[in-house]
């Protein structure tokens, strides 16, 4: 109990709360750092997913692409970056795009393949053009699913930036790292405590922008789907 | 920044340096692999009863994948970090939380396979006089076999992949050999570990799928 009271002593110790080495301003790194690479994630894998999937092709080439991913350590990829790039946060950004990537495009290329083709046909019949289809019956269709590849995805970043303080990142893992190389178990606990919070804050805030974002009506018609989609943890 | 890319002539691979440290380089490779084999054990273990309980049991599933789930949403890093303080530096701080996070993978999917049992075979069985626990181990389980298999390699090559990080707090394991890459900037070990990783998820990935065909033999398929 005395450890854990120490702990407790220092979240009370207010200048844990300000400074560079602050609680807020490592939030704010670690945030920054992760919304970027997804957002830049989300830019270059969705398209490349969707369009994937309208026209069902390429779907093994996607698949396996992400499914070999899948066996390449989170955590050697970072320090691939740093040996090609060097320290910063470029190369850190870089690194959490490259696997912010896999779970999108599989999960929207999924997505889309799997929309009823009775529906399509249905969408055709009513006069809808290509595009007009893809954007106002597919996608909608498809955003469950979507969001979930999204969803997926973040956890992950944010989880793997972690990591990303051992090669010198900010972020919630200094403490984490600094913690252990100093010994000093109670920034390393704390630091610890805070990336657990900030990992599962993540995962509660986007399944309820994903609730709010999918139309009632299409979440009863995709619940199943909604519920398989892939998740993978790589860090 | 990005300067050093293509001017340094550094190679990836120093093969001297490769020559010279199979003993070490095999040494965290069998880590690795134990690390990888108990967890998934622990995994197993919990999970097929605790699965074979939430099957039955409906009121047992929203705890036990809520519990699990928790979890399996903590980054690694900070999993094993919550541990040290109480497991030191061991095997310990790094099997709990890989163990944790097998679970939720397989029990998701002994429950989902169990789930997928069709009912005509169920009342097929109990028409020919199975009881309950027969019907289990000699029905129901058998045929949820392939999620199950499916869980274990997601586990399998997921667990492999994550162990890499226990390294960052000195716990061993092939990250090691990524780490000492990253300290010293030198390429071979870290080029070497991730090799090294690589094809180990390959290979356990390849016997799992060669399991599967031995155990199912009605499913060639896949």
């Amino acid at each position: 109990m005395d450890f854990l009271h120490g702990v407790l002593l220092w979240f009370g110790d207010g200048a844990h709360w300000r400074g560079s080495d602050g609680i807020p301003t490592r939030l704010g790194e670690h945030l920054h750092l992760s919304l970027e690479s997804v957002v830049i994630g989300a830019v270059i894998a969705l398209p490349i997913g969707i369009v994937l999937g309208h026209y069902g092709r390429f779907g093994n080439l996607a698949i396996s692409v992400s499914n070999v991913g899948r066996a390449i350590p989170s955590y050697g990829i970072l320090v691939i970056a740093f040996t090609l790039f060097g320290f910063g946060d470029g190369p850190i950004v870089l690194a959490l795009t490259a696997l912010a990537i896999p779970p999108m495009v599989t999960n929207s290329y999924v997505a889309l393949t799997e929309v009823d083709p009775d529906i399509k046909e249905a969408a055709r019949g009513m006069g809808y053009r290509e595009f007009a289809q893809l954007l106002r019956i597919e996608l909608p269709l498809a955003v469950p699913l979507i969001m979930a590849g999204i969803r997926t995805s973040a956890i992950q970043v944010v989880a793997t930036a972690t990591v990303a303080a051992l090669i010198a990142g900010g972020g919630l893992g200094r403490y984490i790292v600094d913690g252990f190389a100093q010994f000093d178990y109670t920034k390393l606990f704390a630091g610890a405590v805070l990336v657990a919070l900030l990992a599962l804050a993540t995962e509660l805030s986007l399944s309820a922008l994903e609730r709010v974002l999918v139309p009632r009506g299409i979440r009863l018609l995709t619940a199943r789907a909604a519920r398989r989609g892939t998740a993978f943890k790589t860090a | 920044m990005a300067g050093h890319l293509f001017l340094d002539a550094e190679p990836w691979v120093d093969w001297a340096w490769v020559s010279t440290h199979v003993p070490t380089v095999l040494g965290y490779l069998g880590q690795h692999v134990e690390l990888t084999a108990i967890s998934l054990a622990g995994g197993i273990v919990i999970s097929l009863p605790l699965g074979v309980a939430a099957y039955r049991w409906t009121g047992l599933r929203l705890p036990a994948l809520g519990l699990f789930g928790t979890f399996y949403t903590i980054p690694s890093l900070a999993f094993f970090a919550l541990m040290v303080p109480y497991t030191g530096i061991s095997e310990l701080t790094a099997l709990i939380p890989l163990t944790g996070y097998n679970v939720l993978i397989l029990l998701r999917n002994v429950i989902v396979g169990l789930d997928e049992v069709p009912k005509d075979v169920l009342d097929a069985a109990d028409g020919m006089g199975y009881r309950p626990f027969a019907r289990l181990l000699r029905i129901e389980l058998p045929l949820a076999l392939p999620a199950m298999l499916a869980g274990l390699r997601v586990a399998t090559v997921s667990t492999i992949g994550i162990i890499t990080i226990a390294s960052v707090i000195a716990l061993g394991g092939l990250g090691e050999l990524i780490y000492q890459g990253f300290i010293e900037s030198f390429r071979t070990p870290l080029v070497v570990g991730m090799v090294l990783c690589v094809a180990f998820a390959l290979v356990a990935d390849v016997l799992l799928a060669g399991i599967r065909r031995l155990a199912m033999p009605w499913a060639r398929s896949g």
